[in-house]
């Protein structure tokens, strides 16, 4: 695949992404990655003392599933809107289809209960190390590993970033 | 019912100081009261968890934390000592240690380059003599008379606790022999740190004391178990009441069993037809004989956790009245084999901050202050399990909290409720 081609398929996929969480089609979210994944949320606190222990895992699209089945029925938490904006995506390296990118994140949490409705914060900001392939033309991440500098989470984190 | 004054003599007419079932919400929302807990309770008569001897492995490691709203840090000198320093310079009240952890052979003030040995001891001033024999300090200046204020000191099973007092009982009557049993079980042999978690909620401490004693809403609050029928724990268990320390356990199902009576009836939205599609989360080792879940809480500001197979302490670090930092740490074993530490990291998914067996806690904490800051005179109502503070037999109970405000209102100095003072409902001075 030529650069440009590569970079507009990536870049689309990143709009993509961003703009289903955003817009709260959680249930699609699972089919951005690949069968078997990597979808790591790790402080960057645990990542500078390099510790392993991360916020959200999953290894499978059933664990994403998952995730979304209890944000739907079983977990407790105020209604919220995110925001992402992500910065302009680096491609760091290239390898038999496999393609790894770079990219800055931030996360605007906007609050939709009674006691904060409509007040928005800068709810976390940090980096997307994503791995990425191609599924039958399709590119899906075969890793996101978002690193979080916001270690201190405001409250909880119940969706995705 | 709701007054709430304060008292130095507090059992004097014979009645119990506070009533632990009524207790006045200004608890949570009086600045004044928050600013008198800096005092009597975590400088005075508490020890108070600083940090893991696990995060202190080499001499000269060193740890930040807070004692409440107090900076100190905890460091090991070069023959191994642990010390805990108040984090301000002698001279002129600079923060000395300005990182959260690292190792160091000396702290160096940055602000005029106060030297401290990692005991607290000053070993140098810059132009103590003053340059060309002008300036200086006077000639009586000792370095001696201008250490770090330290804490007192003392480790139980590679936990560090520290003290500003010096009437505190030893560390292990102050846990009580209940309470040291169990550490011994959890911390039985070294432990590996394997992370970190932050998060900040914007609520009093104590209202957060009070979920981690709270057996009652364990199924209820936190859903995910019951709704995809993933229980592992029989719902079967007690509290173990240690004055203001305490302890829940959650003993082991009997493999046959379903969900138990007590969670059928309770969760509204049990559900059958969900299932983990990919249940490798729950895959789990037995590591303790009796029991699955454990939450251990050591006054003021420690909780000790066993969830399966993650092992934790979270440390509240109340940042003001209304919020605080809850600091978790997380740890395995030595020892631990590679499945069962990649078990451990994958089951931190349940707790923490966006654990899903968890996460529901910060938000049941904003949930109370939001709702308890505009009245004062409104209180709570805890009578599960009857009005006493004795151990029970049962997760139906909120023994531990009455235990909780019992203890608080003594070392507080406090009187509530009718049967100690016949309040009217106003507050005041005795």
């Amino acid at each position: 695949m030529e650069a440009t081609e590569l970079r507009a398929q990536i870049e689309e996929l990143t709009d993509a992404y961003v703009e289903c969480l955003d817009s709260n089609r959680l249930e699609e979210w699972p089919d951005f990655f690949t069968d078997r994944c990597i979808y790591k949320v790790i402080p960057y606190e645990n990542v500078a003392l390099g510790m392993p222990i991360p916020l959200m895992y999953g290894d499978s699209r059933g664990m994403l599933r998952d995730r979304v089945v209890a944000h739907r029925n079983a977990n407790f938490f105020a209604p919220h809107l995110y925001r992402h904006l992500v910065g302009r995506v680096r491609i760091v390296g290239r390898d038999n289809g496999t393609i790894s990118t770079r990219a800055n994140y931030a996360v605007f949490r906007t609050m939709l209960d009674p006691s904060n409705y409509g007040r928005s914060e800068l709810f976390s900001v940090g980096v997307y190390q994503d791995v990425i392939v191609f599924e039958d033309g399709k590119p899906r991440f075969k890793e996101k590993v978002v690193v979080v500098d916001t270690s201190q989470i405001p409250t909880l984190l119940v969706t995705p970033l | 019912m709701s007054g709430l004054t304060q008292s130095r003599s507090a059992q004097a007419n014979g009645h119990p100081a506070v009533d632990p079932t009524r207790v006045p919400y200004r608890v949570f929302t009086d600045p004044e009261l928050y600013a008198r807990e800096q005092e009597q309770l975590f400088r005075g008569p508490t020890w108070n968890y600083l940090c893991l001897e696990a995060e202190l492995g080499k001499p000269g490691d060193f740890r930040a934390n807070f004692v409440g709203e107090t900076p100190v840090f905890v460091t090991r000198d070069a023959k191994g000592q642990l010390h805990a320093l108040v984090n301000r310079c002698a001279h002129r009240g600079a923060m000395v240690c300005r990182e959260v952890r690292g190792n160091r052979k000396t702290m160096v003030c940055p602000y005029h380059q106060w030297s401290y040995d990692l005991n607290g001891t000053l070993r140098g001033v810059p132009f103590r003599r003053g340059i060309n024999g002008r300036g200086g300090y006077p000639s009586d200046f000792k370095l001696a008379e201008h250490s770090l204020t330290p804490l007192r000191v003392a480790t139980y099973r590679g936990l560090v606790f520290g003290t500003f007092s010096d009437s505190v009982p030893p560390l292990p009557e102050y846990l009580g022999p209940g309470m040291c049993e169990h550490l011994d079980t959890i911390f039985n042999r070294p432990v590996e740190v394997l992370g970190f978690s932050r998060q900040l909620i914007h609520g009093n401490w104590k209202v957060y004391a009070e979920n981690t004693k709270d057996p009652y809403h364990g199924s209820l609050l936190h859903m995910f178990h019951a709704t995809f029928g993933s229980y592992r724990s029989s719902q079967d268990g007690g509290m173990v009441v240690e004055g203001l320390n305490s302890k829940m356990i959650a003993l082991k199902a009997d493999e046959s069993q379903e969900i138990s009576a007590y969670t059928k009836e309770s969760v509204d939205s049990f559900s059958k037809t969900l299932k983990l599609a990919d249940p490798s989360l729950l895959a789990a080792r037995s590591e303790f004989d009796r029991f699955t879940t454990t939450i251990q809480f050591i006054f003021p500001t420690l909780v000790i956790q066993q969830i399966s197979n993650t092992l934790a302490t979270r440390q509240m670090v109340p940042l003001g009245v209304d919020r605080f930092e809850l600091l978790v740490t997380y740890f395995g074993y030595e020892d631990d084999d590679p499945e069962l530490r990649a078990m451990r990291i994958k089951q931190s998914n349940l707790i923490g901050p966006a654990g899903l067996i968890a996460l529901e806690d910060g938000y049941a904490v904003e949930l109370v202050q939001r709702a308890v800051s505009f009245d004062n005179r409104a209180t709570s109502y805890i009578e599960l399990g009857g009005r006493g503070t004795e151990n029970q037999d049962s997760l139906v109970t909120e023994t531990a909290i009455r235990a909780f405000w019992k203890g608080y209102g003594e070392l507080m100095g406090l009187r509530w409720g009718a049967s100690a003072d016949g309040s009217n409902g106003t507050a005041r001075a005795d």
